[in-house]
Formats: C-alpha cells, sequence, structure tokens
C-alpha cells in the first residue's frame, strides 16, 4: 500500500504537523489542512486516499465535515479522532459513514493498520 | 388533644351528676311529702270525726237528759262500741263542776274551774287538748264542746280519748323499720312515743319545725350524728306536727351506688382516652420523625448525586483540556523516537530510545485517565440486551481467573439457579462487575476468599452480592468510595473505578449498596431492574 496519500484535518497545528513527519517517515504521503473548511477546499481539487478528520474544531465540526465529504464523495474512506472519550462521537460518526474512530493520544501504529484497511475496504 | 377530650367529659359527668341527684331526691322526697301529708289528713279526720261526735251528743241531749247519770252511761257505751276509743265522757255546768260523769274513774263532784282548757272551750266553743296524763296516768287527748241552754246558762261537754288510735294510725303508714313517725306539738312535746327521739309527753329531741304551715321536708343532722330527711306536716287543731324521720344513708344507698358506679365510668373514661390519645400522638410523632428522616436522605441522596456531576463536569473539562496537549506531547516523542530509532548510532542512542518510551508510556498512563473521567462525566448510550446475569458473571470472572488461582484466591459462586433473565446493558455491567471483583481481589490476601451470590429480590429486581474477607473499609472510607478520586490504591488506582460503577448502576436504574467493617470484609450488593430503562435519544 505505498504512495498513499492521506489527507490530515485537525486544528491544532503541533499535532498535526508531527503526525504528518512521523507518517511520511513510514512512507505515507499526507496533506494537512487545518481547519474544515480548508480541508473541504483541498479535497475539491486533490483527491487523497483517505482522511484523518478531528472531530472536535472551531469552525466546521469534524462531524460536519465528514456529512459534506460523505455528500460528495461517498468511497472515501474517513478515520475519526475523537479527543474526549469520544465513544459517543465515534459511534455517531460511523453512522454518518466514518470507517472507524480513533481516540486521541494515538497509537501510531494502530492508526496506520486502521488506514490501511479502510483504503482496503474502499477499493 | 387530652384537654379536648377530657373537659367535655368532665362537664358531662357533673352534670349528670347534680342531675341525677335532683332526680333522685325527688323521687325520694315527694312520696314521703305525699304520706306525711295523706297521714296528717288521717289525723284531722280522726280527730274531726270524734269531735263532731261529741257535738252530736251535746246537741241531741239536752242539759237534763245528760245529767241524768243512766242516760250519759247509755250514750257512753254507745259511743265505745261504735267509734271505739272513748275513755270516758263527762257533763260540767256553769260553775266547772263535773255533774254526771260516765267513765272508769271517780271523777264527778271534780272542779275544773281553774283549768286553762275550760276558759278556751268559754271563748271559742270548742277544745282539744295535747296529749296528757292527767289523772288516769296514760296518754290521752280531751275534746269539749260548750253548749247553752235557754235561759243563757252554759254547759260544757267532755269526753276523752285514749290515743291508741294515733298509733294505730301511724302504724297504717307502712313504714320501714329504719324510719320514724310521730305527732309533736307546737311547745316540742311528743304526742306520741318515737323510735329514736323520746318517748310520749318527753321533749323531742330532734329540733322539728313549728309554725310551718302545710307540709316541707328538710334535710337535718339529727342528735345522734345521723343525716336525715325529716318531712312534716301541720295540723291547726290541735297545733300537732305530723313528723316522718327518714334516715338519709339507706335512703340514699342507690345513690351512692350509681355514683360511684358513675365515678367508675368517669375513671374508665378518661384513663382509655389518656390511653388513646397517647398512643395516637406517640405514633403521629413516630411518622412525623419518620418523614423527616426520610426528606434527610433524600436530600442527602440528591446532594451526593449533585456533587458527583458537578465533579464530573470538572473532570470532564479538565479531561478534555489535558487530552490535546497530551496528544501532541505523544505525537512529538512519537517523532523524536522515529527519528532516533531511523538514525545512525550515536552515543547514547539507546538512553534516548529508553528515556522516550518512557515518555510514551507515561502519557498512555495520563490517557487512560482521561479517557475514563471522561468516560464518568460522559451520558453513555446503553445497548438494552436480554441476558443472563449468572453467565455474565461467569465471563467477567474469566478475565479474573489467572490472578485468583495464581493468588491461591478461592471464588465460590451461590447462583440461583433460576435466576431470571434480565434487559441490561452487557458490556456496562462487565465493567460494573470487573471493577468491585477488581476492588475485592486487591482487598484480599493470597488465599482469601470471595463469595458471589445472585438471588432474585422481588418480583422487578435481582440483586448480586460480591463479598470478601479481605481489610474492610472505616466508616470514613466507606462515605467517599463513590467520590471521584478517592483511592487508597495509592500510586496505581485512578480513583474512578467505584464512582464510574454507580453511575452506571444508576442508569441502568438500578442500586449499590455496601456493607464493611475493617479487617473482616465487604459486601458490594448490586440490585438491578429486571428491565432497564431504555435511555432517550442515543
Amino acid at each position: 500500500m505505498a504512495g498513499m496519500k492521506v489527507l490530515l484535518v485537525d486544528d491544532e497545528q503541533e499535532f498535526v504537523t508531527t503526525l504528518g513527519e512521523r507518517l511520511k517517515l513510514r512512507g505515507i504521503d499526507t496533506d494537512i489542512a487545518m481547519g474544515g473548511e480548508a480541508a473541504l477546499e483541498i479535497i475539491e481539487t486533490s483527491v487523497p486516499d483517505a482522511v484523518v478528520l478531528d472531530v472536535m474544531m472551531p469552525g466546521l465540526s469534524g462531524l460536519d465535515v465528514l456529512e459534506r465529504i460523505k455528500a460528495d464523495r461517498p468511497d472515501l474512506p474517513v478515520i475519526l479522532l475523537t479527543g474526549h472519550g469520544g465513544t459517543q462521537e465515534g459511534i455517531k460518526g460511523m453512522r454518518l459513514g466514518a470507517s472507524d474512530y480513533l481516540m486521541k493520544p494515538l497509537d501510531i501504529d494502530e492508526l496506520i493498520k486502521k488506514l490501511h484497511e479502510a483504503v482496503r475496504g474502499a477499493l | 388533644m387530652l384537654f379536648v377530650t377530657i373537659v367535655p367529659l368532665t362537664s358531662m359527668a357533673v352534670i349528670n351528676y347534680y342531675e341525677y341527684r335532683k332526680a333522685l331526691k325527688r323521687e325520694i322526697v315527694e312520696p314521703l311529702k305525699m304520706l306525711v301529708s295523706k297521714t296528717r289528713h288521717s289525723f284531722s279526720l280522726f280527730l274531726e270525726e270524734r269531735l263532731s261526735t261529741v257535738r252530736f251528743v251535746a246537741s241531741a241531749y239536752s242539759f237534763d237528759q245528760l245529767s241524768d247519770e243512766k242516760t250519759l252511761n247509755r250514750i257512753f257505751r254507745v259511743l265505745k262500741k261504735e267509734f271505739g276509743g272513748f275513755v270516758d265522757l263527762g257533763l260540767i255546768d256553769q260553775s266547772g263542776t263535773q255533774i254526771s260523769y260516765a267513765g272508769p274513774y271517780e271523777l264527778l263532784g271534780k272542779s275544773y274551774l281553774q283549768q286553762a282548757w275550760l276558759h278556751e272551750v268559754m271563748v271559742r266553743g270548742v277544745y282539744i287538748s295535747d296529749v296528757f296524763l292527767g289523772y288516769r296516768k296514760f296518754p290521752h287527748v280531751a275534746l269539749a264542746v260548750q253548749r247553752f241552754s235557754e235561759d243563757g246558762s252554759f254547759w260544757v261537754l267532755r269526753a276523752t280519748i285514749d290515743t291508741e288510735r294515733f298509733d294505730n294510725l301511724i302504724a297504717s303508714m307502712g313504714l320501714d323499720p329504719e324510719t320514724d313517725a310521730f305527732l309533736v306539738n307546737d311547745k316540742g312535746v311528743l304526742q306520741t312515743s318515737s323510735k329514736y327521739y323520746g318517748k310520749v309527753l318527753e321533749r323531742c329531741a330532734l329540733a322539728v319545725p313549728v309554725g310551718i304551715y302545710g307540709t316541707f321536708v328538710k334535710q337535718e343532722v339529727d342528735p345522734g350524728g345521723q343525716e336525715v330527711l325529716i318531712a312534716g306536716s301541720h295540723l291547726r287543731h290541735p297545733a300537732y306536727t305530723l313528723v316522718v324521720v327518714k334516715r338519709s344513708s339507706g335512703l340514699l344507698k342507690s345513690w351512692y351506688t350509681l355514683k360511684s358506679e358513675m365515678f367508675l365510668i368517669f375513671v374508665g373514661g378518661v384513663a382509655a382516652i389518656m390511653v388513646l390519645v397517647l398512643r395516637l400522638t406517640a405514633s403521629m410523632v413516630k411518622r412525623m420523625r419518620d418523614a423527616d428522616e426520610r426528606r434527610e436522605i433524600a436530600l442527602r441522596e440528591l446532594e451526593h448525586s449533585n456533587k458527583l456531576s458537578s465533579i464530573g463536569r470538572l473532570a470532564a473539562g479538565v479531561a478534555h483540556e489535558v487530552n490535546n496537549p497530551m496528544a501532541i506531547i505523544n505525537e512529538k516523542a512519537g517523532l523524536m523516537k522515529d527519528i532516533v530509532q531511523y538514525s545512525t548510532e550515536f552515543e547514547q542512542k539507546e538512553k534516548f530510545l529508553e528515556l522516550l518510551s518512557s515518555i510514551i508510556s507515561s502519557v498512555q498512563r495520563c490517557k487512560t485517565v482521561t479517557h475514563r473521567l471522561l468516560g464518568f462525566a460522559r451520558r453513555m448510550d446503553v445497548q438494552l440486551e436480554e441476558l443472563d446475569l449468572n453467565g455474565l458473571l461467569q465471563e467477567v470472572l474469566g478475565f479474573l481467573a489467572r490472578e485468583a488461582s495464581y493468588r491461591n484466591i478461592n471464588v465460590s459462586l451461590h447462583f440461583a439457579s433460576d435466576l431470571p433473565r434480565i434487559f441490561s446493558d452487557r458490556g456496562q455491567l462487565q465493567q460494573v462487575f470487573l471493577n468491585i471483583l477488581t476492588n475485592a481481589m486487591a482487598a484480599v490476601d493470597d488465599g482469601g476468599e470471595i463469595v458471589i451470590t445472585t438471588w432474585e429480590e422481588d418480583i422487578d429486581t435481582v440483586a448480586v452480592s460480591i463479598m470478601d474477607n479481605g481489610c474492610g473499609m472505616s466508616g470514613e472510607t466507606m462515605r467517599h468510595i463513590f467520590e471521584p478520586f478517592f483511592t487508597t490504591k495509592r500510586g496505581y488506582g485512578t480513583g474512578l473505578g467505584l464512582p464510574i460503577t454507580y453511575g452506571i448502576v444508576k442508569k441502568l436504574g438500578g442500586d449499590i449498596k455496601v456493607q464493611s467493617k475493617e479487617s473482616e470484609g465487604t459486601t458490594f450488593t448490586v440490585y438491578l431492574p429486571k428491565k432497564a430503562q431504555q435511555q432517550v435519544g442515543g
């Protein structure tokens, strides 16, 4: 699954850039969007293989973004990141079409595993 | 209340007392009055009749006829025979000398000129004497009438009658043996013998009111100290008073019985009222106290749950704020670890890796805390399914079996075989029992004992108790075990296990109770509804 391109969406720059670097070290290309609106713009121009989407964001929330993505591109796999014990948001997101959800702080290996699963499922 | 009930009872008893006494008195007094008055009438009639007889004789015969002793004797015999009671009969002329006499005594020629009665006859034309012994030495009464001859001179016919008839009249009243009856004149001298107050012609020992016209009844104390009821009736001529004396003690016996009965009823009534009132008040006070206690408990529970929920909100806030920086630390440390790992060998590379692993594992520990905190604060969805509680407990025990066997802890199961299946949330119940059992395992020493019992509590509820013989808790600890961050497992406890457990059980509509004694052990009892309420929304 080399050459996978993932869009990371999170308002916390320190988090999202570091995560991007780590994924790159593991051979995964990343685009970074610092909010919901930015993410939707990027998706319009370049199509990633998967989206990693934070639920808690100012402006458009992760669940709003998820709904828009699923409306335009129902096949694009989305993995949610929930900040606070977010089983509920996670479940809500899955109902809206998210492939899976993970709780912050992340285990990088788990994220990669889920990404692979999601992309394989989408193909 | 006592006052309200006893006052009417007392006033009723008092009124009854007086009314009854009045009625009873009337019942005794009225017949007595009637009897006295009737007998007095008989006396009057008797004397009047005798006097009429004498009058008749005096009118029917002339002075000359009566002067003839033979005629007088014949008349006397007829009188004695027809009327009875006549002792003698005498004719007295204007000079006061007895000129003719029929009777047992030698009274012919006797002069009465100096005697008061003769003067009274001369004035009033008729005379009835008091009882006297006179010449004859037994009580008798003299009757005299005056008549005038054609020549203007007057004469007097005098008869004496014995008082035996008085006694007969009194006897005819039919009085009971206790009761006394007698005649007394206006000077207080007895005219007939009395049972208690003297013989005939003696002064009456009892002060009888004289000069009252008609019939009267009085209550007095006699010289012997007895309470008596005196009924009297006055005759005009002669001035006698017929007296009946009744001893009150016998007479009022029925009254005293009634009085004591009434008193007993009153005392009984008061006692019954007091007992009833006291009991009623006691039960009312108890009910009020119970209600107060229940309210107190409800308030305390409310306070407790308020406290938990505000702590929960605070915890969620803190957890959220901490979680994001924690995620950054995690990523930064992760990246550093990646870089170190991918870089070539350098001095102290191993040390770096070790330090970074330590940072990452610390972050993981923080993550556990924040996630549990958030889990505690959040309202999680309840997913109801039909489940077998015994089976669920077995599953949970499966997680702990290895530790139990390793530490040689004896877990005994007392499962109700017919325990009904319940509708509840499997995952959350697993967490509940896992938390409680983990605590129990922590409390017991190696080789300790844990007993799990299930039963049907009532028609709507099943119950599970988990008893250990571990270290137990103090009262102080017990008060705080359901509060977040309270832990006795210094160093490795989050202080969230039991608050979460409590929250879940409550959310599922159940209840949780703890009993514990230091160094003896602890029992957690979880009560669960057979059908947990479906949460709205989610």
